[in-house]
């Protein structure tokens, strides 16, 4: 049953993949991203990580592909394409892109694969919450406060960007 | 509270017999397909059902604020208009927008759609009646409700029509800044709680609900929940992005039949959704009204079945909702942006704070 399910969202992700970079209508591109982001998510739910399945749907899906969807709606009309790729063009990444399956397939199959023996660890909110804001070896509490500041300097470059210049309020 | 809260009418044995019972006639993988499309199937009808009745009281609770009589013709009290309106629908032709992109035109209901029926599978109707209980139930009802946006921004530049463009613009900057108050008042209440779970959540209700256990903070809580949920779920006094005397229809003018039906639908089940997890987090779920350690009054109160508590809860602020959208005007979109950005969302994170001293000094119950 759950090679089942893996191997459907497998396929999913693969082909909607390939037509996000491959179509010409960039709305279309956003909208097979959000379907691979989904899947995503799904395996994350095969794996009982519902954290991360959870995160990977109000982000992704949820947040960054409305964001895309959004500036999307605002720049562009119903219908524009992308120009045709030239064949040259499209041949040298296509290569590439083979050459990057090829080498990673080359890492990830050389490393043996086993069957964990231990019991799956259960990690909930708690365990989550802890280690984000803890010390010990564990802990994350440098890489969330280093996140924490990006937003913040994002936040206030985005507030600089949209206000208007030249206006001076009385 | 250590040890479970078992309500009088307990259908845990009744779903373990239709489990066994499957069980014994099929091969368990068979079984285990078997019992998810059953699910389903119940999911949809029940969808259905919901969607009917809601639409059925909207008409009513609009006619009761307005002076009428509401529709009156189908049925005794005109209970059978929803019906006899969807039987309409289903018959109605579904037009092809010639200049409209045909791919995303035809998906944006369906993602609408498939968005709350995945947060309705996670939702708590009765001890043990879940489709899906996990570890973080209310953040992954908060994380699908957040796919539904995408629907109506792809609803609205895909019909290529300008009334539809601004409805769709409208509704996603509506919907992504009330989501940071949905999830924020929650929190509030889930600082109290200490665990995401709704069955959790549900559980920790048995001596009283957060309403009332968790002070002012729960209040205030519950009320900016109320009003986000309302903009979330684009209805009234802020559906602008349906804006009838503006837009004609918002982002979905140029959608008929049953495509307009699946938008109607999700709208509806949104709003059902919404009232279930306040009813859930705020309002106890299907928890009866218990009392602290008042066991007569807690005993009389068990007797009504868990189910009916959860409904009439959901019920209750379902009314609260329809009140809101009869009795007060429409925003304008710097008013919405103002309420939330300027008001809501300070209020909001000083309740948290409150809340979270409040616990850190144990002063709830």
């Amino acid at each position: 049953m759950n090679v089942v399910i893996f191997y459907t969202f497998a396929a999913i992700i693969l082909l909607f993949s390939l037509l996000a970079v491959t179509s010409r209508k960039i709305l279309h591109a956003a909208v097979f991203l959000l379907f691979v982001l989904i899947s995503t998510s799904g395996l994350y739910f095969l794996l009982e990580y519902y954290f991360l399945a959870a995160v990977q749907l109000t982000l992704y899906a949820g947040g960054i592909v409305v964001l895309i969807v959004f500036s999307i709606l605002l720049t562009s009309g119903i219908d524009d394409r992308f120009p045709l790729v030239k064949p040259l063009k499209a041949a040298a990444s296509g290569g590439l892109a083979i050459l990057g399956i090829v080498l990673a397939l080359a890492a990830v199959l050389r490393f043996p694969f086993a069957a964990a023996s231990s019991n799956a660890l259960v990690v909930d909110m708690k365990t989550i919450g802890r280690s984000l804001l803890s010390y010990d070896v564990n802990g994350y509490v440098l890489p969330f406060e280093a996140i924490s500041i990006l937003l913040l300097a994002a936040m206030i470059a985005a507030i600089v960007v949209a206000k208007k210049k030249g206006e001076k309020q009385s | 509270m250590n040890e479970k809260y078992i309500p009088r009418y307990d259908m845990t044995g009744v779903i373990q017999s239709i489990h066994e019972y499957f069980l014994s006639v099929m091969p368990a993988g068979l079984a285990y397909v078997t019992e998810l499309v059953l699910i389903g199937i119940l999911f949809l009808l029940f969808y259905a059902v919901v969607g009917l009745i809601l639409v059925l009281a909207e008409r009513k609770v609009a006619a009761f604020f307005q002076l009428r009589l509401g529709p009156y013709r189908v049925g005794p009290w005109g209970v059978f208009q929803t019906i006899a309106d969807f039987i309409k629908l289903l018959l109605k032709e579904i037009l092809e927008i010639k200049a409209a992109d045909k791919f995303l035109f035809n998906l944006a209901p369906f993602i609408v759609i498939i968005a709350s029926f995945m947060a309705i599978a996670a939702i708590p109707f009765g001890y043990s009646l879940h489709a899906i209980d996990f570890d973080m139930g209310l953040f992954y009802v908060l994380a699908v409700t957040s796919v539904g946006v995408l629907g109506v921004l792809l609803a609205g530049w895909s019909s290529n029509n300008k009334y539809s463009l601004i409805g769709a613009m409208r509704s996603g900057a509506q919907i992504v800044s009330y989501e940071l108050s949905i999830g924020l008042s929650l929190m509030t209440i889930v600082v109290m709680i200490g665990s995401l779970q709704l069955s959790t959540i549900v559980q920790s209700q048995a001596d009283g609900w957060w309403i009332f256990k968790g002070h002012i903070p729960a209040v205030i809580a519950f009320v900016i929940f109320l009003i986000a949920s309302t903009a979330e779920t684009n209805r009234g006094p802020f559906d602008l992005a349906e804006a009838e005397s503006e837009l004609t229809a918002g982002f979905h003018t140029e959608y008929s039949g049953i495509k307009f039906a699946f938008f109607f639908l999700a709208e509806y089940m949104n709003m059902f959704i919404a009232a279930s997890i306040a009813a859930t987090v705020f309002l106890g779920g299907w928890m009866p009204l218990h009392i602290g350690n008042l066991e007569w009054f807690n005993n009389i109160m068990d007797y009504i079945p868990a189910f009916v508590w959860y409904i009439g809860k959901t019920a209750f602020v379902i009314w609260i909702l329809m009140w809101f959208k009869w009795t007060f005007p429409r925003l304008r979109i710097d008013q919405l942006l103002t309420l939330e950005w300027k008001y809501l969302l300070p209020i909001n994170l000083i309740n948290l704070v409150l809340a979270a001293f409040i616990v850190l000094m144990g002063w709830h119950f």
